[in-house]
């Protein structure tokens, strides 16, 4: 453990602006929703309304969790819901940055020449991501008493927050022993938090019907914490297990870590043939191999989410048999086909988010080819810059509209079978998914955009995406203007099923993806290669 | 002669760094040619130039008769590059890596490739990540060496190679040179590599070309230095033109003298008269040194 504060100082110098970045921001979201609830409900009232018919919107609890209360700071801490899975994969991203990619590049090998203990590395990475997560909770904590919420119940957030992120530091670190590389272990953490997330939806949605499936909540660590119901119950044991959790991943990795060589992983390297197969013969082939993992991933991942979603159709539907007090409002959304409807727009517009990140990810495939020096080497073959960036594109653009049709057919058949009619649930379901695709283009065009005119900042696309989340999460709480909303493509995603389908922004939407596309492939064209 | 690259008055800038300010480039078909300088002279950005996938800010670059970026996918067809610091794609083994480089340019000579893999002492079936970097080096080497090409533009291809393999490659780019139809372009900071290889070489320092020639042509510029006992202690040799670095103990001197300065230096050494005496001609790495101490204060 020698040299690890050195180490510590050394993940705080690098990560300056990108720590405190999502620490103080998503430390301080929940206590921008508490004035905007404050005024959008001023009454105990208004805010019970709003609460009944909350808890019984399927595509909310899918999203946000259960809904157990109506005062001010249930309402805020439920609404908050999404944010400890965003605190979760900035912490693991964290991690296997610090410790896998480092391991990558090489520097764990000069930094462990030196005067450093064994597990120096790996304990900097965890101690100062804990860390920033106890920052984000004092910082959360502190705002929510600020603004007149009860201590007990603020504190009780703050923990449920910050040990999403704790927990997670765990599973980062532990996937950064299993894997490689660094992509791989980012990829394990990222499906162990997806894994998490849907479990847990699953759960909830399930419990506000029949509740058969209720139990798989408690699957999920993120299920967990989210019962311990701050302002609410104000339960602290599952802190407990949280923080047992914790510990026992940590100590995992340690374990894990002492067992491997730098630069190996757990899982050994296999021999790979000796010559290409004839099809590997060009830079569609080349494309093909880059990606295809990524693909299939992708593919079975949004096929899962789609067997969840279209799984829990039927619970969302019997809402209205079991609550007679639900009644009322569901004849408002349009009884229980209506609410049907109203849970996949939600589940669509999740996908077609999640979408986005595929595509910005194998948009990025492009630069990551560029700065390791692959792009050098194809380009100075006689592959042209056009054919090159086109065969990764068609991956990008392909891959995540592949993966909502997936998730679209998997979860309108299923939804269709469980409520026994195929006919009238599949087409809107999966029209459902598939009008998110222009939008997801939108981002895909950005990143390239950014690729040829703008090459060192095409990650600065990540943050488009998740100011798109944002947008999707505080928009509608925070009575955002229209305009603001607007900047947003998902924002003019028609709302299917049940609403109209409307051509004119689907068309507008891929216009715009094919203009910045065309600006992009422009810019790569005339520009240097490589920029680093 | 024909050229298979010519290049003049080259400049290119980063940001605030010139990287290349005005460099001249002249390589003959057939040739091996020297390309040396240290680190950050600019040999990279010169041959990214070549390669069409960086744009000079100003200057004329010719390659293989064609325009290096308007004509780069063509003239890439009759060409391959091996890259100084070679990254290859983790996931995919070496043979794998081999055979898409070749055929990316064009096709690749199977039997050649074999011979090549036995020459480098290469395992063909590890994954690239399993590479250590002399070995990505050989990969690189031997996909460019097995193409049907004109022209090789290896960017300090031995920098992470074994003495063995180094001699191993030395060999192949021998054969090469004797073959006589292929023009290689050795960037290089190994110099006793590029004086056993290259027919002509250039130096260049802070992105501009120093010397340009054959290497008798850079030594005739150059100094020999000698080393005698003598029978008695001489006088004069200071004051002769051309001699440097004189240094006598006794009865014996070490200097180097001008080309141009021999006759005269060596008549006053056998007037004192001569025991011994060792002259070697300058090696690259003299030649080299001088280069870049130029200029900088002593």
């Amino acid at each position: 453990m020698t040299g690890t504060w050195q180490l510590i100082r050394l993940i705080v110098r690098r990560d300056r602006a990108l720590l405190p970045l999502w620490a103080v921001v998503l430390g301080c979201v929940p206590a921008i929703y508490v004035s905007s609830f404050d005024s959008l409900f001023p009454t105990a009232a208004d805010r019970l309304e709003y609460a009944r018919v909350s808890a019984g919107n399927a595509g909310f609890v899918g999203l946000y969790g259960p809904l157990h209360g109506s005062s001010l700071g249930e309402l805020v801490a439920w609404r908050g819901g999404f944010i400890p899975v965003m605190i979760a994969l900035f912490s693991l991203l964290t991690v296997v940055r610090h410790t896998r990619t480092e391991e990558e590049a090489g520097r764990t090998e000069l930094i462990g020449s030196g005067v450093v203990g064994r597990h120096a590395g790996l304990a900097a990475a965890v101690i100062t991501t804990l860390g920033a997560n106890v920052v984000l909770a004092l910082i959360l904590a502190s705002l929510m008493t600020a603004q007149g919420l009860p201590a007990a119940g603020s504190a009780v957030l703050a923990a449920e927050f910050g040990l999403a992120g704790w927990i997670f530091t765990g599973v980062g670190a532990v996937a950064a022993q299993l894997a490689g590389g660094a992509r791989t272990a980012r990829s394990i953490a990222v499906i162990a938090l997806g894994v998490a997330y849907v479990l847990r939806l699953a759960g909830d949605v399930s419990d506000t019907g029949s509740g058969t499936l209720g139990w798989l909540a408690w699957l999920s660590p993120i299920g967990w914490l989210q019962r311990m119901y701050p302002y609410g119950e104000n339960r602290w044991w599952p802190a407990a297990l949280a923080i047992v959790l914790t510990g026992l991943l940590v100590a995992g990795a340690a374990a894990l870590a002492a067992r491997r060589d730098v630069g190996a992983g757990l899982i050994a390297p296999r021999l790979g043939p000796a010559a290409a197969s004839p099809a590997l013969g060009g830079p569609f082939a080349l494309a093909w191999r880059l990606h295809r993992g990524l693909l299939v991933g992708w593919i079975a991942g949004f096929a899962a989410l789609g067997l969840v979603f279209g799984g829990v159709a039927q619970s969302v539907a019997e809402l209205t048999d079991d609550n007679a007090d639900m009644a009322e409002v569901f004849a408002r959304m349009g009884g229980a086909s209506g609410a049907v409807d109203n849970f996949f727009v939600a589940t669509s517009g999740i996908l077609g988010l999640i979408a986005a990140a595929y595509a910005v990810q194998a948009t990025l495939r492009l630069r990551d080819e560029e700065s390791t020096g692959h792009a050098e080497v194809v380009l100075a073959t006689a592959t042209a810059r056009l054919r090159w960036i086109g065969s990764h594109l068609v991956f990008a653009l392909a891959g995540p509209a592949l993966a909502l049709a997936a998730a679209g057919v998997v979860s309108g058949l299923t939804a269709g079978m469980s409520l026994g009619d195929v006919a009238g649930e599949f087409p809107g379901v999966l029209g459902g998914a598939l009008a998110q695709v222009p939008a997801v283009w939108v981002l895909a065009a950005l990143t390239v955009l950014l690729f040829g005119l703008l090459p060192r900042l095409a990650p600065a696309a990540w943050g488009v995406v998740a100011a798109c989340f944002l947008l999707l999460l505080l928009g509608a709480a925070l009575n955002l203007d229209q305009w603001v909303l607007d900047i947003s493509p998902f924002t003019h995603v028609p709302r299917l099923p049940g609403g109209n389908v409307a051509a004119p922004p689907l068309v507008a939407l891929t216009l715009v993806a094919a203009a910045m596309t065309a600006a992009g492939l422009a810019g790569f064209r005339r520009r240097d290669v490589p920029v680093l | 002669m024909t050229e298979a690259i010519s290049v003049a008055g080259l400049s290119k800038s980063f940001g605030r760094t010139q990287a290349l300010q005005g460099l001249d480039l002249s390589v003959g078909t057939g040739e091996v040619h020297g390309f040396l300088g240290p680190n950050g002279a600019g040999k990279t950005t010169t041959i990214r130039i070549l390669l069409g996938l960086i744009r000079p800010d100003a200057g004329t670059a010719r390659l293989l008769g064609g325009d290096p970026w308007s004509d780069a996918t063509a003239l890439h067809r009759r060409l391959a590059y091996v890259p100084g610091d070679v990254t290859l794609w983790p996931n995919l083994s070496g043979g794998e890596v081999i055979d898409l480089l070749g055929r990316l340019r064009g096709g690749l000579d199977p039997k050649r490739r074999a011979d090549l893999l036995e020459r480098f002492d290469l395992d063909p079936r590890k994954k690239a990540r399993t590479y250590s970097k002399g070995n990505r080096q050989k990969v690189a080497l031997v996909a460019a060496l097995a193409s049907d090409v004109e022209l090789l533009i290896l960017d300090e291809p031995t920098s992470g190679l074994d003495p063995l393999m180094e001699a191993a490659f030395r060999d192949v780019v021998r054969e090469e040179r004797r073959r006589g139809d292929r023009t290689v372009l050795l960037s290089s900071h190994v110099l006793s590599e590029v004086e056993a290889l290259c027919d002509r070489i250039t130096i260049i320092r802070e992105g501009r070309t120093v010397e340009s020639g054959t290497l008798a042509d850079l030594r005739h510029l150059t100094r020999t230095t000698i080393q005698a006992e003598l029978a008695g202690p001489v006088d004069g040799l200071a004051t002769l033109p051309g001699i440097h670095a004189l240094r006598a103990e006794n009865h014996s001197v070490t200097f180097d003298v001008d080309t141009d300065a021999l006759e005269p230096a060596l008549r006053t050494l056998v007037g004192v008269g001569v025991r011994s005496l060792t002259s070697h001609p300058p090696t690259l790495e003299e030649l080299f040194l001088r280069q870049y101490r130029k200029e900088q204060p002593r």
